[in-house]
């Protein structure tokens, strides 16, 4: 090293080299990733459909995440994390469809055309309260959502993401992210009012 | 605007997502449509209701030790050279035909660079030590009045604490620190359900006059020298935003010369 054009990177490349550069790496990469665990796992229950799947899914989010880490350049790393972890659900999906596990495959990653049009209710009874619903209720009637929906519903009211961050994560405008917020929320609202009726 | 625009934007007005033009025309179109406002107070409810019911998940205490230890950190090497400068130098001497004076300033810059690299590095380690349970303040209030006098006696320059919660960044309090050997005060606030950590100290870093930010292992860093003092601001709120809290707390460390009398 020392002659070339830019010495300082030649020393940085010649450190990442050596154990301590590895280990330096991982260690930054734990620092900023581990804190959003629970994100991760939160997104991976509302996407995969029991428990061992999200676990696996995070945990195959990570192994990603710390592979891509040195080209990772921004914008943060929650939105980050959440668009592998959606990559790693997605690809698991294809592949059971593609090994035709129809069991398995409810979850299509198209399935926004395959819904029939939610029709608003004509006499919206517009004077009653909301009631409140436990949250295991909540979400079961998240669950019956399909992907779309649910996944904006989830990214902007339970992951906390931005209109801009969610567009990112899920690879779709910010007007689409508002469409299907809208359209979402108000299938989950309607569902919500019937569990309302039968829990009186 | 009509009631299917309305439909769609009353949830980024609930999400305060609309920047003020639009929010005034559907706050416009909502105090003209009973329906629209009732859907409004329907759906504000709803989300109420969501937030109330706490649908995230904690993961499993054995998924964090799977991914712990999948990502194991290497055995440290036994008396690894930190790159010496005598190498660096070295290569100088034999290496190159740089004049002494080029060398000079290239090894100036690297120098600095390195120092603000690894500064850089520290305030987000800080700020990821802060997000811990129990870790974010240590005085905490969201009055300047209660903050401000908290530093004083703990630290050689008190740092300036700015309330900027009606401007959309809420103070939370404040923390001491430590960013490169030396104990800095941060002064805490809070947007959305974001933390943004403004680390303020003397001599932190080369001096920076016009802001500089940076993305540093996802986190958004900007850096600004003001008045002797160098601030650090970072958070995970885009750089956007981040900017906009820089320029709220040097437009307050500045305000305008009142109107003269005449």
């Amino acid at each position: 090293m020392g002659g070339g054009t830019a010495p300082w990177i030649a020393r940085h490349d010649a450190m990442a080299d050596d154990g301590n550069g590895e280990r330096d790496r991982t260690r930054r990469f734990r620092d900023a990733a581990l804190p959003y665990l629970d994100d991760v796992f939160t997104f991976a229950r509302y996407l995969m459909r029991n428990v061992a799947d999200a676990e696996d899914a995070a945990q195959e989010c990570y192994l990603r995440a710390l592979r891509h880490f040195d080209s990772y350049r921004g914008p943060a790393v929650k939105p980050w994390l959440l668009t592998i972890l959606r990559n790693v659900c997605n690809a698991e999906f294809a592949r059971r469809r593609a090994q035709a596990a129809p069991a398995d495959c409810a979850e299509a990653d198209d399935a926004a055309d395959q819904v029939p049009m939610w029709q608003e209710p004509q006499a919206t009874p517009e004077t009653e309260m909301l009631r409140r619903l436990n949250g295991e209720t909540i979400r079961r009637l998240l669950a019956a959502l399909p992907q779309p929906f649910r996944e904006t519903i989830v990214l902007r009211d339970i992951n906390d993401l931005s209109y801009r961050e969610i567009a990112d994560v899920v690879g779709v405008p910010v007007g689409t992210v508002m469409s299907r917020l809208a359209r979402g929320r108000s299938m989950l609202r309607t569902a919500w009012r019937v569990e309302e009726g039968s829990t009186t | 605007m009509n009631c299917a625009d309305a439909e769609v934007l009353i949830h980024a007005l609930i999400d305060g997502e609309l920047d003020a033009g639009h929010a005034r025309d559907v706050e416009a179109h909502l105090a003209t449509c009973a329906g629209c406002a009732a859907k409004l107070a329907d759906f504000r409810a709803m989300r109420e209701a969501m937030a109330q019911a706490d649908l995230r998940e904690a993961a499993p205490a054995a998924l964090r030790s799977r991914v712990v230890a999948a990502l194991p950190l290497p055995p440290a090497r036994a008396a690894a050279p930190r790159r010496s400068w005598r190498t660096f130098f070295g290569g100088f001497a034999v290496g190159t035909m740089l004049s002494a004076a080029v060398a000079a300033s290239l090894v100036l810059a690297v120098v600095r660079n390195d120092q603000d690299q690894q500064i850089a590095g520290e305030v987000v380690s800080a700020h990821l030590r802060s997000l811990q349970a129990g870790h974010l303040t240590d005085v905490e209030t969201s009055d300047q009045h209660t903050v401000k006098p908290w530093f004083n006696g703990k630290l050689d320059v008190a740092p300036p604490v700015i309330d900027l919660t009606a401007q959309g960044f809420t103070l939370i309090g404040g923390r001491l620190d430590y960013i490169d050997g030396e104990t800095v005060g941060s002064v805490v606030y809070r947007r959305r359900a974001h933390v943004i950590n403004l680390f303020v100290a003397q001599h932190l870093g080369a001096e920076q006059r016009t802001p500089k930010t940076a993305t540093v292992q996802g986190f958004n860093v900007r850096r600004w020298s003001d008045n002797g003092l160098d601030f650090w601001a970072v958070s995970d709120i885009d750089a956007r935003e981040l900017d906009e809290f820089g320029q709220k707390i040097t437009a307050a460390l500045h305000p305008p010369p009142p109107p003269g009398h005449s």
